[in-house]
């Protein structure tokens, strides 16, 4: 295996993989929590701690998990990481932990943690997956906090509950409504996408 | 719980809190099967049964080995454990007895796991105090809801075909939007929201 640097694991994470922007991963979470950008930093920061973690610990064990059952064992290990996380949430930011109710322990179930540990983490030795973890972690946060930012800049004027914009501004509501989630974000990734397509071209 | 209440969680959890649309769950395999009327049907009965199931499944589990023990807070991994065992059963049990069944919903089944409607549901369950009657009627009509919104979308994806959008928004940013417009149209259910005490107790902050 080539040895990689950092830059080369930020790049990837950030922006030529970025899970959510690129790869389509985990949309249920970024639809859900970019109602505020405080949501988004939250949710983002649970999901990179959560990654970190798993892919550390399966890319220590992966020469002993056995191929059948990979898959349920990282299901089990992403979910012990997840309820840590979790109920530490809860004890220290109950704020954080009401806002994002059920979408943290759905950190279980996004597909990005899955397909790290699957994708990455079960080829890969411990320092590299947790380089690995960290990136993707932050391209996740990235992207969660590009919509937010849109949604609730535009949709309330304010931004990380402070309003930014006066209180003369009325808001679209329709931004802070799922069906500007949708909308927010199909045309975040078109914008990466068209980007990225005449970066090509040059 | 009378009738009416009963009524109005199935008919809320089709429509007014649509798992897709207005709760955000189970968006990837909804993006990703809804391609043809007939796989999103298949995927829609598949997730039907599963959810039904787990829902009965997880409720009993959590009234009956966490709660007497104090492990409530291991209800996460309790639970997905339980789904994905009972995903890998069903799916044991379907080969073996309803091939045909199988053949149809085969692929579909092992995506469930990480269906996060299915595991959604079960901590709702949990959340909102529900006895077992309602914990199965509430995962069998949200997963109806999901059926649904599945079906609709497949109808209008299949019509995308012969749409020509600019180049960057082809594929999934067409997806969304068309996901958002449709969205916008189960808002305008959300005005028949009665007000029964635990129908709508999942707001987003």
């Amino acid at each position: 295996m080539k040895r990689r640097g950092i830059a080369w694991f930020a790049k990837e994470g950030l922006l030529k993989n970025n899970p959510v922007l690129v790869q389509l991963l985990g949309l249920c979470s970024v639809l859900a929590v970019s109602t505020t950008m405080t949501n988004a930093l939250g949710m983002g920061a649970a999901a990179t701690v959560v990654l970190i973690c798993s892919n550390l610990l399966i890319s220590l064990l992966r020469r002993l998990i056995p191929e059948q059952v990979r898959i349920a064992a990282y299901i089990v290990v992403i979910s012990g990481f997840v309820t840590a996380v979790q109920l530490i949430i809860k004890a220290y930011l109950p704020a954080i932990d009401k806002s994002l109710g059920i979408f943290i322990p759905l950190i279980v179930v996004n597909c990005i943690v899955l397909a790290r540990a699957e994708a990455f983490a079960s080829k890969n030795g411990p320092v590299a997956s947790i380089l690995d973890g960290v990136f993707m972690g932050l391209g996740y946060t990235a992207a969660l906090l590009c919509v937010s930012f849109i949604r609730e800049f535009f949709g309330s004027g304010s931004l990380f509950g402070i309003k930014v914009l006066g209180e003369s501004y009325p808001g679209i509501l329709m931004l802070t409504m799922p069906a500007g989630a949708f909308l927010c974000l199909a045309c975040v990734v078109a914008a990466v996408r068209y980007f990225s397509a005449r970066k090509g071209d040059k | 719980m009378s009738i009416t209440e009963l009524l109005l969680l199935c008919f809320s959890a089709i429509l007014a809190e649509n798992f897709i649309f207005v709760k955000f769950m189970g968006v990837c395999p909804f993006l990703g099967v809804s391609g043809s009327i007939d796989t999103a049907l298949s995927m829609g009965m598949a997730v039907t049964f599963v959810m039904s199931v787990a829902s009965a499944a997880t409720w009993t589990v959590y009234n009956y080995v966490l709660i007497p023990f104090k492990l409530e807070y291991l209800e996460t991994i309790a639970f997905i454990i339980i789904i994905a065992s009972l995903v890998q059963l069903i799916e044991m049990f379907m080969k073996k007895s309803f091939p045909p069944l199988y053949k149809a919903l085969g692929i579909y089944l092992p995506l469930i796991t990480t269906n996060c409607a299915v595991l959604g549901v079960a901590l709702l369950n949990v959340q909102n105090n529900y006895n077992l009657l309602e914990s199965v009627m509430y995962g069998f009509f949200a997963a109806l809801g999901f059926t649904f919104a599945l079906f609709v979308f497949a109808g209008v994806r299949q019509r995308l075909v012969l749409a020509t959008p600019p180049k960057a928004f082809e594929g999934v940013p067409l997806s969304l939007v068309t996901a958002g417009l449709i969205a916008m149209a189960f808002s305008g259910f959300q005005g028949i929201n009665l007000g029964g005490t635990g129908l709508f107790p999942f707001t987003l902050g």
